[in-house]
């Protein structure tokens, strides 16, 4: 009998500690709780990767992912009311911009090429941007708001300003149970938003679930990408076994001989990192050119031709770049085609003209 | 909170009488282990700070920089005198450059006492499973082998620069993985002809465990370029995965890599 009372006893302890481990949080007197939202993790992700990385203080809610996509397509985020996310990450473009440069609200032109958005919540090692600067999706949201040649605004104007448009406070309230605006849940909804921009179902997947089959030249293309004499695409850029297609790790990839953008190490300051970009995900490459973080390719024949014979050496180029002294690989014609073939079954329609995902 | 705290108190205090037992053996003392992952050029550390920096001599005679170490190792065992053997069964990913999973502790507790340890370097036939492994299939883009190559994972990935013979300085990929041979290269979907299992166990000798105890694992990078193959980087420094009979010389001169150093015991 006392041991039943120890177990009653343990039993509201942990109901106790569990109460107070609520996944949502939200002001108690507002009386409204969000609506949990669970992500569709396509089937080989769920069979092949980690879950999804979605922050303990930030969980997905229906009102907050209605709130986080107004947010981004809204241009009230910016100065002057003339941008918004959605301007240098359109959806048509896997949430990339098809021009090589961004302009910001005043015309300044940047120096690096926007980057698509899509699979998000598997970036595992949390380094997001060309250069790895910021370290979650959340913070990464705080920069273009105030970056002078972007959206050149200031995180209190911009407070002020969605408080006083209609239908903002009521939308805070109910994603986070406070109607007043603040710049921290501003980045939790857009964050919320991207975490649910999944891409999972191009020809590639249904190829992997045994639901498609390839032709003789995307096959080749795969042989290609996997074989270390010739693509060995895979190193960076990921194999069947991870459908992200990328390693969301940072190269120097061969591009230039000497280095005027640092990458990495303008952020570490290690000059072993000067040079380093991220490795751009493969997913929907045929709609996010122009390509390399300063979007100097136009075209996916000319990435191809980089690796091939337009390697140039510099300090910090990856061993993984293959004879440079040659330029590169050398690929035969026949397996530049197959390879761009195989790219191109890369191309998700679903995940690009998603009605969830457009304005 | 207060009544909770006490009821377990005294809960513990009367378990703790339950044994209060002059005729009662001494309780067995179960513990787990700890093993710290450290790389040496023939025994001079190797630091992050080396990496990139630091030129080492192989003994072929090639000035060459480290890059990338990366190295996967499981199933540590500790087998006692009556043979009695504990295997947790798990892995570990080592970043030797970033220092990620340097320190490791496998997924089970011994009684303390004398015990021959070993472990595998990669991953055995029984566990190299292809796709099996979602945490591996995420790791630096993905630890997974291509299929034409035979699946299954990399043992390690080792990278660098190198001076070559005509002196020029060139990227190495010391890529080792199961063994395939194929009846043509390039490698593609039906030219796999063989595999062979290249990984290595390694025995640590025995060691007295206590709780608190934890074992360093030393690698001497410059072995796997020296005994008994003398490895020419002019030759062999690049496409090896596909290549049988250079994998089956990393298994070679895989053999005395690992080293056990300090046992240490922890407070």
């Amino acid at each position: 009998m006392k041991l039943k009372g120890h177990i009653l006893l343990l039993f509201i302890a942990i109901c106790v500690a569990s109460c107070n481990t609520d996944s949502v949080t939200v002001d108690p007197n507002s009386g409204y709780v969000p609506t949990p939202l669970t992500l569709e993790v396509p089937q080989l992700f769920e069979e092949r990767i980690l879950p999804p990385v979605i922050p303990e203080d930030n969980p997905l809610t229906e009102e907050g992912v209605a709130l986080g996509k107004k947010l981004f397509f809204d241009p009230a985020l910016s100065l002057n009311g003339s941008q918004a996310c959605a301007d240098c990450h359109r959806p048509e473009n896997a949430f990339t911009d098809p021009r090589q440069f961004s302009v910001g609200i005043d015309g300044s032109v940047g120096t690096r090429n926007s980057m698509p958005l899509q699979n998000l919540a598997f970036n595992f090692p949390e380094k997001f941007f060309w250069d790895g600067r910021s370290i979650s999706l959340e913070a990464q949201i705080f920069e273009p708001v105030v970056n002078p040649i972007e959206m050149n605004n200031t995180w209190p104007n911009v407070e002020n300003t969605l408080q006083e448009i209609e239908g903002y406070p009521l939308m805070f309230e109910r994603a986070f149970g406070s109607s007043t605006v603040d710049s921290i849940n501003v980045s939790k909804a857009i964050a919320q938003f991207l975490r649910t921009l999944i891409s999972g179902n191009a020809k590639i997947d249904r190829f992997l679930l045994g639901q498609e089959e390839l032709t003789p030249s995307e096959a080749n293309g795969l042989a290609v990408f996997l074989d270390e004499g010739r693509g060995d695409c895979f190193h960076c850029h990921g194999l069947p076994a991870n459908p992200l297609w990328t390693d969301n790790a940072f190269h120097n990839n061969g591009l230039d001989e000497i280095i005027t953008d640092r990458g990495l190490g303008g952020i570490s300051g290690d000059p072993r990192e000067f040079g380093l970009f991220k490795s751009g995900t493969l997913r929907n490459i045929e709609f996010t050119a122009p390509y390399m973080h300063d979007g100097r390719f136009a075209t996916i024949e000319e990435v191809i031709n980089h690796y091939s014979e337009g390697l140039v050496f510099s300090k910090t180029i990856d061993p993984l770049m293959k004879k440079v002294g040659e330029g590169g690989v050398q690929l035969s014609e026949e397996d530049k085609a197959d390879l761009k073939a195989f790219l191109l079954t890369f191309s998700d329609l679903e995940f690009i003209n998603n009605p969830d995902f457009q304005n | 909170m207060k009544k909770i705290a006490l009821m377990l108190a005294i809960g513990f205090a009367f378990v703790a009488c339950d044994n209060d037992d002059d005729t009662t053996p001494t309780p067995v003392v179960n513990t787990d282990v700890n093993f710290t992952f450290t790389q040496n050029w023939d025994g001079a550390d190797i630091q992050n700070s080396d990496y990139e920096t630091t030129t080492y001599t192989n003994a072929n005679g090639e000035v060459l920089t480290l890059s990338k170490l990366v190295y996967l190792i499981s199933d540590v065992t500790f087998t006692n005198a009556d043979g009695d053997v504990f295997d947790a069964g798990d892995y570990n990913l080592i970043d030797a450059r970033t220092g990620s999973n340097a320190s490791f502790t496998p997924n089970i507790e011994i009684p303390e006492g004398d015990y021959t340890v070993t472990f595998t370097y990669g991953f055995d036939d029984e566990d190299n499973i292809d796709l099996a492994y979602n945490d591996l299939n995420s790791s630096d883009g993905s630890w997974s082998v291509p299929a034409p190559l035979g699946g299954g994972y990399h043992y390690m990935r080792l990278e660098g620069k190198y001076i070559n013979a005509t002196n020029d300085e060139t990227a190495f990929q010391f890529h080792n993985v199961r063994a395939n041979r194929h009846s043509s290269l390039p490698p593609g979907p039906n030219t796999l002809v063989e595999l062979q299992d290249t990984s290595i166990e390694v025995n640590l000798g025995q060691v007295s465990i206590v709780e608190g105890t934890s074992i360093e694992v030393k690698m001497n990078v410059a072995e796997w370029l020296k005994n008994p193959n003398q490895w020419d980087l002019n030759v062999l420094f690049t496409v090896l995965m596909p290549n049988f009979d250079a994998q089956i010389m990393m298994n070679e001169n895989g053999q005395n890599v690992f080293s056990r150093g300090a046992v240490t015991v922890n407070p």
